[in-house]
């Protein structure tokens, strides 16, 4: 499963770390690391992920 | 008289509120399980869209307003809109809507979304000039006279909405900008004194001016505003007024049912709605009592609480219409509230009810001037934290998170009724 973040959108809210610690994270200075190419297993998370990204940042692109 | 539309497998879910807490139920009921017929019924002509950037990114131009739909779902692709349309009436016994079109849907399910406008000040004065920011025509007519190059702005209400919206006038250049509260402080209603002056010097150093402890008495102009009168006969010179001061629940429709409509819907603490098991609210029109504090219904506006609520009354409503009304194997309500507001360059980010437990406040981290980290506390409980400064602490007040998870239901004696 590939996950897009749009970096233009992001702003650091961090919803999508409660919702897929496996595959989205925060830096020390509160930026966003993710995981680009993600297991399958994990699509429900991802999907919650971008449910709550209150800039709706988050895409899933199979 | 009935609409003629033929449901697939006879049944229907109707929705009325086609913004996020309704497509979130759609959604929901689709992956609670319900196969059966879903129509969305709302009176804007957009689909769903993102309302938080109204206030921020958009008004501030730095996003375009086609940003703002949610992406749709495969799922849902099968869901009914009727947009343009308002519900009007609602004869529950009868399980039926009755829409502004003349036409009636009936229902084996509703979910009532209808959320909120915004309040109005009822004082004398003309109207053009007056704004209130809810929705995407609301922020277009507004930036359109914020970008007109010497307006002065002068806000009506220091609550979230308030701030912001000076925040971003100030960030577009606007030089007169003047927040007007009856309260002593900005937003210090759900942030305690400790927080809201923090807030307000922030503000005032990036040129935001004040006029606090005063309400306002009239506006001045003929044609269109140019000056709010304050209490005390003060009048200042506006081209544009923004008027933040609340909201009020679109409830109106749910008249003549028995339902208990004073601030909001309320609803049990499975969300349903005047016994029925067959009606649900969700968002920001549900009062509802959170199991995990005092079990009072409160009202929620927070962006959290749609996509919260509509999972938890989705699951309550499919398992209803799965099987008539046995035995709801689910616990109670108990969301972790999650709000932030972005004004200027700072971030206020909250976990849980700092509003319970604003009698003790303790600084957590960091100190007010800089960037700040703050709890609220009911006894020795910890039931809420409140990040203000950059990023950084924002993902700080992440960490206490866990922590507000964890914890068993606040005692109904320690609680703030
Ligand atoms: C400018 C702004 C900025 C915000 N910023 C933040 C933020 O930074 N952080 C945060 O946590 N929250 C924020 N919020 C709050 C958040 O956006 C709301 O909690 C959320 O939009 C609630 O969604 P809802 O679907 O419950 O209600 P609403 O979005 O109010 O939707 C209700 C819909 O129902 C429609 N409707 C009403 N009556 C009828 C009827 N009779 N028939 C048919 N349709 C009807 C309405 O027109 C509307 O489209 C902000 C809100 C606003 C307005
Ligand atoms: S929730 Fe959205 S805005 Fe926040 S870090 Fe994740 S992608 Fe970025």
């Amino acid at each position: 499963m590939k996950v897009v973040v749009d970096m233009n959108k992001c702003q650091d809210h961090g919803q999508c770390v409660f919702a897929a610690p496996d595959v989205f994270s925060m830096d020390d200075d509160g930026h966003l690391l993710y995981v680009a190419d993600a297991d399958d297993a994990l699509r429900d998370e991802v999907e919650e992920a971008a449910d709550v990204c209150p800039l709706q940042a988050i895409r899933i692109e199979d | 008289m009935p609409d003629g539309t033929q449901v697939p497998d006879g049944r229907r879910v109707v929705v009325v509120g086609a913004s996020m807490a309704g497509l979130r139920a759609a959604e929901q009921l689709r992956a609670a399980g319900w196969t059966g017929a879903v129509t969305v019924v709302g009176d804007e002509p957009h689909m769903p869209y993102n309302r938080p950037p109204l206030s921020k990114e958009v008004l501030a131009g730095k996003a375009p307003f086609d940003s703002l739909a949610f992406t749709p779902k495969a799922s849902t692709a099968d869901v009914e809109w009727r947009l343009g349309t308002k519900a009007v009436a609602a004869r529950l016994a009868e399980r039926a809507v009755d829409l502004d079109d003349g036409t009636t849907l009936s229902y084996d399910g509703l979910v009532v979304a209808t959320g909120m406008r915004p309040r109005r000040l009822r004082c004398p004065g003309p109207q053009a000039g007056r704004h209130t920011v809810r929705t995407l025509a609301d922020a277009q007519g507004l930036r359109d006279e914020l970008t007109r190059p010497g307006a002065r702005v002068v806000v009506v209400g220091a609550g979230f909405i308030g701030c912001e919206v000076a925040a971003t006038a100030v960030g577009l250049g606007v030089t007169e900008v003047t927040v007007v509260d009856p309260l002593p402080l900005p937003m210090v209603g759900p942030l305690g004194p400790l927080l809201a002056h923090a807030l307000l010097r922030r503000h005032e150093e990036r040129g935001v001016r004040f006029a606090l402890g005063t309400g306002v008495a009239g506006f001045e102009g003929d044609d269109r505003v140019t000056g709010v009168v304050l209490d005390d006969g003060t009048v200042l010179p506006a081209d544009i007024v923004v008027e933040s001061v609340g909201s009020t629940a679109n409830v109106e429709w749910l008249d003549g049912n028995g339902v208990d409509l004073a601030d909001g819907v309320r609803t049990d603490e499975w969300l349903r709605v005047g016994g029925r098991p067959e009606v649900v609210a969700v968002g920001d029109v549900a009062r509802f009592p959170n199991a995990r504090y005092d079990g009072v219904p409160r009202r929620v506006e927070h962006w959290s609480i749609p996509t919260d609520t509509a999972k938890h009354a989705a699951k309550v409503l499919a398992a209803h219409l799965a099987d008539g009304g046995g035995e709801l194997a689910l616990a109670p309500f108990a969301p972790l509230p999650t709000f932030w507001s972005d004004q200027h360059d700072f971030r206020l980010q909250s976990f849980g009810a700092p509003v319970l437990g604003r009698d003790d406040v303790r600084i957590l981290d960091g100190d007010p001037d800089g960037d700040v980290l703050v709890g609220y506390h009911v006894g020795d409980r910890l039931v809420g934290v409140v990040a203000l400064g950059g990023h950084a602490v924002a993902s700080k007040a992440a960490r206490y998170r866990a922590e507000l998870l964890k914890q068993p239901a606040l005692s109904v004696q320690g609680a703030v009724k």
